[in-house]
C-alpha cells in the first residue's frame, strides 16, 4: 500500500528538508520503519534505544490517534496519509518536588 | 569556524513572553514561537541559519497536576499553532516556557521530552517578576543543548 508519511517540521533537517514522504506498508509501523529506511537519522528522534515510539511523538493515520485504534499495528491503505505530530514538555525541576506549605 | 545559534526577536516579544511568565506564575507559562527559518529558503545551505520569532502562540499549561514545575503542551495544541502560523505565513520553530523561581537553564526533564531543531526559550521568573532569558537547542545525539543568542531588536523592522 502506498501511504504518504507527514515528517514534522523539527524533524525535516534530517529527512533532506521534505514535509513528507512516500512509503509502501501495511501498517503504520511499517510505513515509520519504510521512513526511517529512507532517511536512517530521523530513527532517535522518533524510536527509544529499545526501538519504542517515545512518548512525545504523537502519529496519526489520517485524523485518527493510533493510540485509539490498533497502534502501530493499525493497518493502512492506499492513500492514507500518517502524520507525526509533536507534543511538548518541560519543567523547571528534574524530579517533582511540590512542597506543600501550611 | 560557526556562529552559533541566534534567535532575532522584537522587544515587545521578549517583553510578553516575559508578561505571560509572570501572569503565570508560580505556575509556569508556555507557547509557540512562529517565525521563519532561512534553512526552509529557496537555495539555502544549513550553514548560515537565520532564524527569527515574528509571533508568539500563548497556550494554557496542560499539566494541572503540577503546574509549578512542568508543562505540557499537547499533539493537539501543537496543530493549532501550526494552523496559526501558517495563517501568518510562518512556522512553529519553537517553544517558550517559564521557570517560576528557577534559573532559565534547561532541566534534565525538558531534555529527555525536547524535539531537535526547535528554539526552546527559558524564562525565569523570580518572586513573580520576569527576569533571565536564554534559549536553547537539543543536540543532534540528544544528549545536551547548546545555548542560542536571544538578539533583541528595540524597534520592529517597518
Amino acid at each position: 500500500m502506498a501511504v504518504k508519511v507527514i515528517i514534522p517540521t523539527p524533524l525535516r533537517v534530517y529527512a533532506a528538508k521534505k514535509d513528507s514522504a512516500e512509503v509502501s506498508a501495511q501498517t503504520v509501523g511499517e510505513a515509520l520503519g519504510g521512513l526511517t529506511t529512507q532517511f536512517a537519522e530521523l530513527r532517535k528522534h522518533l524510536f527509544t534505544d529499545d526501538g519504542k515510539l517515545r512518548s512525545f511523538v504523537n502519529v496519526y493515520l489520517n485524523d485518527e490517534d493510533i493510540r485509539y485504534m490498533a497502534k502501530e499495528a493499525t493497518p493502512v491503505k492506499d492513500g492514507d496519509v500518517v502524520s507525526i505530530v509533536p507534543s511538548i514538555a518541560g519543567g523547571s525541576a528534574a524530579s517533582n518536588y511540590e512542597i506543600v506549605q501550611g | 569556524m560557526s556562529g552559533g545559534f541566534h534567535l532575532n526577536m522584537s522587544h515587545d516579544l521578549a517583553e510578553r513572553i516575559g508578561q505571560h511568565g509572570a501572569e503565570a506564575f508560580p505556575h509556569e507559562c508556555c507557547g509557540a514561537l512562529l517565525g521563519r527559518d532561512s534553512a526552509f529558503e529557496e537555495g539555502a545551505s544549513g550553514a548560515d541559519s537565520r532564524r527569527e520569532v515574528l509571533e508568539l502562540f500563548p497556550l494554557i499549561n496542560r499539566r494541572d497536576d503540577s503546574p509549578r514545575n512542568r508543562f505540557a503542551v499537547t499533539a493537539e495544541d501543537v496543530m493549532e499553532a501550526e494552523k496559526a502560523a501558517r495563517q501568518h505565513g510562518l512556522d512553529v520553530v519553537g517553544w517558550y516556557h517559564s521557570h517560576p523561581d528557577h534559573p532559565a537553564r534547561p532541566s534534565q526533564f525538558d531534555r529527555e521530552h525536547a524535539w531537535p531543531w526547535y528554539s526552546y526559550i527559558i524564562v525565569s521568573v523570580m518572586s513573580g517578576k520576569p527576569a533571565e532569558m536564554t534559549s536553547w537547542r537539543l543536540n543532534d545525539d540528544r544528549q545536551d543543548y547548546t545555548p542560542e543568542r536571544i538578539e533583541i531588536r528595540n524597534r520592529a523592522a517597518v
